[in-house]
């Protein structure tokens, strides 16, 4: 091979660009995240019958908060792929705009979350009431505390942007948090499937 | 193998080098879908319509059509030689989920079944 044809043809031979490593490699720790969710997930469907003699999921859920809940993280997904349209095209003001409300449905999300989970401990069903209530609150509480890192995750960005604006390396880290996000809306998809609305019927 | 078929370099996920208004687009369509699929799923779970033991099974059909428009439209996942890195991780992934959940699911199944119950195996004890 002449020593001019490697640069016309990149995939012949040579390293990737970072961008397409970095997000490559968050890709797989993302599938390794949702193999952890899926032991969380097995855990939970072995369990959601042991009550113990304690309160059901049917007496215990409530399917508006759950449709909400949805809505909130649903939308703060579409608004995450306009922040990464936004990022691309170089707009600050759409950023932040397209930032504020992801975070805002993020923060509803996880406020009705809490209350929920509030309400059920405040009414003797916390964790440790049956294995049914552990699992649950072991599964929810940990997609929750992903919602949450992401949230701190994307202020971190927002401040990274301000200071510095959009160079490669917040690009490729902006990146992989809507990667992230995206992710947990699929993992919340699998979970008011299997938690909440298996668990009505 | 005729390399100049193959595309410049892989694409990452979440990118497909489409235009911002291609790329808003699909968002729009994602999320319409998206919409679509959950209202589905809610209805179905509250509705008297469906018959009772169908309706886990049109739950996880459900499901299992919105991941794939997540991975789609949002994570923007392609069957594109430039994605087989991302397909292949992809497949690995579902493989290990699915052997996790049903494996979990068959084995807990069956003790649970040829276990004694919990008062006979004290009476033993005893």
């Amino acid at each position: 091979m002449s020593a001019a044809a490697i640069p016309a043809h990149p995939a012949s031979g040579g390293p990737a660009p970072v961008r397409i490593v970095v997000s490559f490699g968050f890709w797989v720790f993302l599938l390794s995240d949702i193999v952890m969710f899926s032991a969380l997930f097995a855990a939970y469907a072995v369990l959601h019958n042991h009550t113990a003699g304690g309160p059901t999921g049917r007496q215990l859920f409530n399917l508006t908060h759950v449709a909400i809940e949805t809505a909130c993280l649903l939308f703060s997904s579409f608004t995450c792929g306009i922040l990464t349209l936004c990022a691309e095209a170089r707009s600050k003001i759409g950023t932040y705009l397209a930032a504020a409300a992801t975070l805002v449905l993020g923060a509803s999300f996880l406020g009705i979350e809490i209350t929920e989970f509030a309400g059920m401990v405040a009414r003797g069903a916390g964790p440790s009431r049956s294995a049914f209530l552990s699992a649950f609150f072991t599964l929810v509480g940990t997609h929750g505390l992903h919602v949450t890192a992401g949230m701190i995750w994307l202020v971190v960005m927002l401040a990274q942007i301000a200071t510095r604006g959009f160079r490669p390396a917040t690009m490729r880290r902006l990146r992989c948090f809507a990667l992230f996000w995206h992710a947990l809306d699929i993992v919340w998809v699998a979970l008011f499937t299997v938690v909440y609305l298996m668990g009505m019927g | 193998m005729d390399d100049s078929n193959i595309s410049a370099q892989d694409s990452a996920p979440g990118e497909d080098g489409s235009d911002t208004f291609a790329g808003l687009t699909k968002y729009l369509i994602g999320f319409g879908l998206a919409i679509m699929l959950t209202a589905a799923s809610f209805w179905a779970a509250s509705t008297g319509l469906i018959y009772g033991p169908a309706v886990p099974i049109a739950l996880s059909v459900l499901a299992i059509a919105q991941m794939g428009v997540h991975l789609v439209f949002f994570l923007r996942i392609t069957t594109a030689s430039d994605n087989t890195n991302n397909i292949l991780a992809l497949a690995f992934g579902i493989l290990i989920v699915t052997l996790v959940i049903a494996g979990s699911l068959w084995i807990m199944s069956h003790l649970d079944r040829n276990m004694m119950p919990i008062d006979q195996m004290i009476q033993i004890q005893r």
